[in-house]
């Protein structure tokens, strides 16, 4: 059976191979966190993890991804609790309607292990930068129209000092 | 519904953690289009007009028709018959009907003019995109210069008058050194970033409506309008809405599609707006034109204040707002003059957009202010100050309260005014600082809502208000659980259902306010019934509820009874109370104003013209602030939205075919978090008891109000650009640098 894997569960892939990760989800898996804002890849409301790392999954065709181990923000949490962005989301006030929120959250994972592992952002080729305009960066392809921005980025730094990342 | 995790009382004003939260970071908050019925949901698309003001001649739908899993495509033709758009004229305009495939008239571009219901979003959409279509027009008619708004619209948003004046105008303008100034604001779209989405079934019995919208209880009667189908056989319910910044008051043509599609085929059926939809199937703002004619004394008075509004106003769709308010209410002067004219074209509806009136007037207007004090060659901050005014400068009528000046002074302070520093001369990037004033009317609007205590001491409220960010679920918790000493994870929240009494929804600011005193009085009531059970005095005591105990009293005279006993004999175990609020005589004799200022640091490039924002500082007066971490939140989002608006957003028409060419995320720009800098707000709080019996007054529009100008100001002052056409993008820096 070609399949992908959401969250550590198997689904056949959809028959119909104009169907989109994010449509998949919605349509099939019945998974609602990742949502659609744009369908253009331009706002990041639909961001998941592929493998790790973070892709807009309206612009994915769920076909491309046999085999692919995708988390949604449904498995950001484990059984020991909320994962410390979803927490530090909730004690930083990071979302108002909350509709951007799932994208924020995943886009904001994987900004953690893209630090862990030195990936750069484009603000690596200026002159001098800050930790935070990195951050900002970094957090610029998921669009907030509540205005959480400043929210965001202290939830972020929060994550990560709770993380001992430097 | 969420309930709150908190063990613990939270307070009014309290920064409490929204209790909706942990829904919402895990992806588990229900939004409109994630509900599902019983029977699998069928997926609508639809077509719209690829031009503006004209009629159908022409829709082919046989391809369409015949594609794999298409249900039906419903058109004027075949779609249920529905009541004409805009009837009842006597409705408001967010109860009328909103009929959509009804006859040939093509409302605008984009219209709907055929619905393709198939039983995926692939199918659906492939085969609309089938489907061939032709508008006779005799061209779109557009608003351009200043002279062609000619009309004097019944009434602007908010209860204003078109034209107010006090005192000798040409004399006050004419006295003294005298500025004549042209501002333009861009049309905005909300772009909420749930784009509108309905879900809806009809069982043969009841139409069951899951939709995005702000106000329930109109958009119940504008399906029962629209529809010809009684109240009480439509169930609306929303609740959770991904934003609605004034977008989502009314509902828009996902839902009555959703809804006709649902009726045709007797299965559930979901309406998306595709983001491109939303540009024209959701209202904007207007752009504006605001002539602007000011007068200062030498020792830097304001003698004349002139402004003078034209907009566009939709066809058929009658909404006008109060540009010039900002420029009535914030300073006095020897005479004031404001009109506002508009003039009727072919477009998209055209309604409210976060803080509508005020966001374009305070925009230009706080502008052309500073043009006044640099003018006068005196400090922008010590000009606001010495012009502010202390009543309403045309009616004379007292504020509940002000405290403007209590604003700016400590904003200078909190900000480091006096000590701001500038860039070096041979720099090409130049540092700026700027200043600007926030007024924004105050309302409650009619509201009620239900509690019901169960016997283990659990309280649920109802009533059909709306969370739209804006932390209703969390704000009336802590309303409750202040008022009866009680944790508020014993308390239950339930918005957003039509079935629950009806709230004044949220939208105008009016929304914290209104629905939380409505829960207020329904406390107090089933206080006052339960000392009434335990054989007290009514409203003498203070009741708490603790676990299942009922404590009323304190010191020697407290009572304790237990709630099991005491609603031993109650209907179902349970007592019940409706509280409800309307506006009363303290709004006719007081001017209500939540107000606040901003402080801005940008740095310009003077060789690309790009202007980054450094910093953004607000302090603000609205009463008793009922959660300090939302209501924080939320005027920092307003202050996002001022500084995108002066910077970046600009809705553009299509000249070709009325639409708007940019319509989607990357061609519409609004700002993202690296255009933002850092950001601060503080409050002066003072409780306003005019304003309602807990204090509190708006926020929801006051954050986005003077926030542009003081970035447009900074613009200014880095560089001596006055960039009078919004938004500020480089090329018109540039141009503005000579
Ligand atoms: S929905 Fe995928 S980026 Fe916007
Ligand atoms: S929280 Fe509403 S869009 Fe980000």
């Amino acid at each position: 059976m070609a399949a992908l894997t959401i969250n550590g569960q198997e689904y056949a892939l959809p028959d119909d191979p104009r169907t989109t990760l994010l449509d998949f989800l919605h349509q099939h898996v019945k998974l609602f966190g990742a949502k659609k804002g744009c369908d253009h890849g331009q706002c990041g409301a639909c961001t998941v993890l592929v493998e790790g790392e973070r892709m807009n999954a309206c612009l994915l065709l769920a076909f491309q991804l046999e085999g692919k181990a995708i988390t949604t923000i449904e498995g950001i949490a484990t059984d020991d609790g909320l994962h410390p962005l979803q927490q530090a989301f909730v004690k930083c006030d990071a979302f108002q309607c909350g509709y951007c929120t799932s994208g924020q959250i995943c886009s904001g994972v994987a900004l953690m292990s893209e630090l862990e592992q030195n990936t750069p952002s484009t603000v690596w080729f200026e002159s001098d930068y800050s930790d935070n305009e990195d951050i900002k960066e970094r957090m610029s392809g998921n669009l907030c129209r509540c205005g959480a921005y400043s929210n965001i980025i202290d939830a972020v730094n929060i994550a990560r000092d709770n993380k001992g990342v430097s | 519904m969420p309930a709150s995790k908190h063990q613990s009382v939270t307070k009014i004003g309290e920064a409490v953690d929204r209790i909706d939260g942990p829904l919402k970071v895990q992806g588990k908050a229900t939004y409109a289009g994630e509900f599902e019925f019983d029977q699998p949901t069928l997926v609508g698309v639809y077509v719209g007009a690829s031009r503006s003001g004209g009629t159908l001649t022409h829709v082919d739908t046989a391809d369409a028709e015949s594609q794999p899993g298409v249900k039906a495509v419903l058109t004027y033709h075949n779609a249920p018959d529905q009541r004409p758009f805009s009837e009842p004229g006597d409705e408001g305009r967010f109860g009328q009907s909103r009929a959509v495939l009804n006859d040939t008239t093509i409302r605008y571009a984009g219209f709907p003019v055929a619905l393709v219901v198939a039983e995926t979003l692939e199918q659906a959409r492939y085969a609309a995109s089938l489907i061939t279509h032709d508008v006779a027009t005799d061209g779109p008619d557009f608003l351009d210069d200043v002279k062609e708004a000619q009309t004097t619209p019944e009434s602007l948003d908010g209860g204003f008058e078109p034209d107010v004046s006090c005192g000798d105008i040409d004399h006050a303008l004419n006295s003294s050194m005298r500025l004549d100034m042209t501002y333009r604001t861009p049309s905005q779209i909300s772009a909420a970033m749930e784009p509108h989405t309905t879900i809806a079934y009809y069982d043969g019995d009841i139409l069951h409506v899951h939709t995005s919208v702000q106000i329930l209880a109109s958009a119940v009667t504008c399906l029962a309008n629209t529809l010809n189908m009684p109240e009480e056989k439509i169930h609306v319910q929303s609740p959770f809405v991904g934003g609605g910044f004034g977008s989502k008051l009314g509902l828009h043509n996902d839902a009555i599609l959703a809804c006709l599609g649902a009726i045709h085929l007797q299965q559930p059926v979901k309406v998306a707006l595709h983001r491109r939809q939303v540009f024209h199937s959701a209202p904007h703002r207007g752009f504006s034109i605001q002539k602007i004619a000011l007068s200062a004394d030498n020792s830097g008075h304001i003698n004349g204040i002139s402004h003078h509004s034209a907009m566009p106003m939709a066809q058929d769709y009658a909404f006008a707002e109060a540009t010039g308010a900002v420029a009535r209410i914030t300073y006095k002067a020897d005479a004031i003059e404001s009109v506002h004219r508009v003039k009727v074209v072919d477009s998209p509806m055209i309604d409210s957009c976060r803080a509508p009136g005020d966001s374009i007037g305070s925009l230009a207007f706080e502008s052309a202010i500073d043009e006044l004090a640099l003018a006068s060659e005196t400090d922008p901050v010590t000009f606001r100050l010495n012009n502010i005014a202390p009543a309403h400068p045309i009616t004379g009528k007292p504020f509940s309260t002000h405290h403007l000046e209590a604003c700016l002074k400590q904003g200078a302070e909190e900000f480091g005014w006096d000590k701001r520093s500038k860039s070096e001369d041979n720099n090409t990037v130049k540092k700026g600082y700027g200043v600007a004033l926030a007024m924004r009317m105050n309302m409650i609007v009619p509201s009620e809502a239900k509690i019901v205590l169960e016997n283990d001491g659990k309280i649920t409220v109802f009533t059909d208000m709306t969370d739209i960010g804006t932390g209703t679920y969390t704000i009336l918790s802590q309303i409750v659980s202040d008022f009866f000493d009680m944790p508020a994870s014993n308390i239950t929240i339930n918005l957003g259902d039509s079935r629950s009494p009806a709230s004044c929804g949220s939208g105008g600011s009016f929304g914290a306010s209104s629905s939380a005193t409505s829960v207020r009085n329904a406390c107090e009531k089933l206080s006052a019934q339960l000392c009434q059970m335990m054989g007290l005095a009514q409203g003498t005591h203070t009741v708490a509820l603790h676990d299942n105990q009922v404590i009323a009293g304190e010191g020697n005279t407290q009572q304790s009874r237990s709630l099991a006993d005491l609603l031993k004999e109650t209907e179902g175990q349970q007592l019940e109370a409706k509280g409800e609020v309307e506006p009363g005589e303290s709004h006719d004799d007081y001017e209500q104003y939540s107000c606040g200022a901003h402080f801005a640091e940008v740095t310009v490039d003077t060789v690309t013209g790009e202007v980054r924002i450094k910093r953004q500082h607000g302090v603000f007066s609205a009463g008793q602030i009922l959660n300090k971490k939302t209501a924080t939140s939320q005027l920092q989002g307003g202050m996002v939205w001022g500084a995108s608006y002066a910077l970046f957003e600009d809705l553009q028409r299509d000249r070709r075919h009325g639409g708007f060419v940019n319509c989607d995320l990357a061609e519409y720009h609004f700002a993202v978090n690296r255009d933002i800098g850092d950001i601060s707000v503080s409050f002066i709080e003072e409780p306003d008891y005019k304003a309602c019996k807990l204090g509190s007054k708006g926020i929801g529009e006051l954050g986005i109000t003077g926030a542009g100008a003081a970035i447009a100001n900074a613009v200014c002052d880095a560089t001596g650009a006055r960039v009078r056409d919004f938004p500020i993008t480089p090329d018109k820096v540039i141009a503005a640098l000579g």
